[in-house]
């Protein structure tokens, strides 16, 4: 088991009080395996991945652990974590495409980068990696801004993953990208899964086809705790929880002609999180919600590998 | 009717001192009617961006025109009455320093100063609650309080305000989430069935499958291909269209189900040609469409 995470809870301090962001979420992941992780904006899928290597200066780690290849991670510290971040554990951020400084060339970045953590650049073993994400050698001599999209988030990927870190979590990474950009970043991100340059992967998305295409798993959201997790092609086929369903009915296809058919979308909003309602998060939007959705359903694994949190699934 | 592109050009200065020129877009032909969704798809760099800020007067037209009803693009309160364009990057075009209800006010203070505050007001609730927002929940705030898909809808809101004709929306989804995005797409085809033109420009190919009747197919600043919809993607003529319908992601697909057999030695050679009509309605800028035995 590469990772495990228990009952965590992990909240965003604010005036009008805690924002409960993630709220006692339970899942593993396998020695190689790359999930997927999607849901509504807002649901937690940044936090989640936030909190598995810095908490920003308003998170509060509130309760449960995380373990990783059977080292428990000290998340509310600091200081502790500073062993594990890089190393062990490797972020991707959302919008880190526009994040990189843009007075330096990219190998002078690099070197420096690596530098502050201690490690010296091996220069072949980073030429090589460039190549596998099929980047010209003398990017390494450009600024960031003389690249395009999807070579900065290529080059983001390589740096972040230089030091074989167990777990990568990559938090939309490809929601800027054309297609065929998009295409050549995910089978980058499954190559490098492949040659063992990270152990396993949290690939965060809205792009449900997209994540079924690289994930092995995927595990979706909502409203701060885990609806559904199952193996890719499960969760696309035969989704059980009703949120799943209907975020899948909402996705149109290529090939297909939508004249005079409307797809539509999921009436409602999800409850705040500042105070949620008891009982499931999704009931008053869910068309099949009763009496005993007023109490919170457990997560149970229907089939083995396939987790639903809903009374009726 | 009503928006016309006629041979459009721009070009770019690059390089030190702008000594060398680049032709972001060139000679690019094609309208967009009353109550009608035109698609622009292409790869990043392609040039629709480009063509979305000269629709808008936000960059000038290097040669060929742009008509809206038959008068030129022009910068002034008038036009942009009738025609407004949401953008990519939504975090870039909100002023920081004004809460979104003051933003909503100076439209009226600009466009519509004989509104009553109240009715305007009640219009701006309305409009806000057509982009599924809780105006409770995003009026009183600042851009760095709301989240990404948050501030597009509220772009999207802020243009259907005023009394508009044609829209620019360039990547306007890019950042809400599937059930959300389809609401905002379906909204934006309630307005048009009432007349609105869109030009829609985005890199999802479901997307402006599901919304448009027609489109428009760039690479490298050029029309490669165009025509209805349901002929584009249904029957893309076009090597590099077939590449881009082959990369977009299926559920439960692999991607080399959709890739194109056999390559166009023509067409990788870098050659083209000038658009010709395939069938009714279908454009393809190939010289060889005659002997291409697809
Ligand atoms: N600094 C903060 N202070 C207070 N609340 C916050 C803060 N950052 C995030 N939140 C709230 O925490 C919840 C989870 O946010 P998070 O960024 O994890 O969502 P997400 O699933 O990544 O959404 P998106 O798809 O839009 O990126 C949201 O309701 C958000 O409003
Ligand atoms: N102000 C400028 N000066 C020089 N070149 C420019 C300028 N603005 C855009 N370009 C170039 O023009 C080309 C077209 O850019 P444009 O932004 O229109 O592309 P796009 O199709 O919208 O791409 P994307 O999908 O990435 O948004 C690109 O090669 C870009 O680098
Ligand atoms: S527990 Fe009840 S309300 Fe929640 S998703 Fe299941 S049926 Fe719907
Ligand atoms: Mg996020
Ligand atoms: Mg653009």
């Amino acid at each position: 088991m590469s990772l495990r995470v228990s009952e965590l809870r992990v909240y965003y301090r604010t005036l009008k009080g805690d924002v409960k962001a993630l709220d006692d979420v339970s899942f593993t992941m396998r020695d190689g395996e790359i999930l997927g992780l999607a849901g509504e904006s807002g649901c937690g899928k940044t936090t989640l991945g936030k909190s598995l290597i810095r908490l920003d200066g308003r998170m509060r780690h509130m309760g449960g652990t995380v373990e990783l290849d059977g080292r428990e991670l000290p998340i509310g510290d600091d200081r502790r974590m500073n062993e594990f971040r890089f190393h062990e554990v490797s972020l991707i951020p959302q919008y880190s495409m526009s994040a990189m400084n843009p007075t330096r060339k990219i190998g002078k970045m690099v070197g420096e980068l690596l530098r502050s953590r201690g490690v010296t650049l091996d220069r072949a073993e980073l030429e090589s990696r460039l190549d596998l994400v099929e980047l010209p050698r003398t990017v390494l001599g450009n600024y960031p801004i003389e690249l395009s999209g999807g070579m900065k988030q290529r080059m983001v990927m390589v740096i972040s993953t230089l030091l074989n870190p167990s777990l990568l979590i990559a938090d939309e990474v490809t929601s800027a990208l054309d297609v065929s950009t998009q295409k050549a970043v995910a089978k980058a991100l499954t190559g490098f899964r492949d040659a063992g340059f990270v152990k396993s992967m949290i690939f965060v998305t809205h792009d449900l086809a997209l994540t079924s295409r690289i994930a092995d798993t995927i595990m979706v959201m909502y409203a701060g705790r885990l609806a559904e997790k199952a193996p890719a092609g499960v969760m696309v086929t035969a989704p059980r929880h009703p949120y799943t369903k209907l975020l899948i009915n909402s996705l149109p296809e290529v090939g297909v002609r939508y004249a005079d058919k409307k797809l539509a979308g999921i009436a409602g909003s999800p409850p705040s999180l500042l105070d949620p309602p008891a009982g499931c998060r999704f009931r008053d939007r869910c068309p099949l919600a009763g009496d005993e959705c007023a109490q919170e359903p457990p997560v149970a694994e229907v089939e083995p590998g396939h987790f639903v949190a809903c009374w009726k699934a | 009717m009503m928006l016309r592109l006629d041979n459009v050009t721009k070009v770019y200065k690059v390089g030190a001192f702008g000594g060398k020129a680049f032709a972001a877009v060139d000679g690019v032909s094609f309208d967009v009617r009353q109550g009608e969704v035109v698609s622009l798809i292409g790869e990043s760099g392609s040039g629709k961006s480009t063509i979305g800020r000269m629709i808008l007067g936000l960059t000038s037209i290097t040669t060929g025109s742009i008509t809206v009803d038959g008068v030129p693009v022009k910068a002034a309160k008038e036009y942009y009455r009738h025609v407004q364009g949401v953008f990519q990057d939504p975090f870039s075009c909100y002023n920081p320093v004004f809460k979104a209800d003051r933003v909503f006010r100076m439209i009226k203070d600009s466009y519509y100063p004989e509104v009553s505050g109240a009715e305007w007001d009640e219009r701006v609730r309305s409009t806000v609650q057509d982009v599924r927002l809780n105006p409770g929940q995003v009026l009183g705030k600042y851009p760095h309080q709301l989240s990404g898909g948050q501030l597009q809808r509220l772009l999207i809101a802020r243009a259907l305000l005023l009394d508009i004709k044609l829209l620019v929306a360039d990547e306007i989804t890019s950042m809400l989430d599937a059930s959300t995005r389809i609401d905002v797409l379906n909204l934006l085809a309630e307005l048009k069935e009432r007349g609105l033109g869109v030009l829609y420009v985005t890199h999802d190919l479901s997307l402006g499958n599901y919304l448009a009747e027609r489109t428009v197919v760039l690479r490298n600043g050029t029309v490669v291909e165009m025509g209805l919809t349901e002929k584009v993607f249904g029957d893309p003529l076009h090597p590099y269209t077939r590449k881009l319908l082959a990369a977009v992601p299926r559920l439960n697909a692999p991607w080399e189900d959709a890739e194109p057999t056999g390559v166009c030695r023509y067409h990788a050679a870098g050659a083209s040609g000038p658009l010709l009509e395939a069938e009714a309605g279908h454009f393809v800028a190939c010289a060889r469409l005659g002997d291409c035995p697809r």
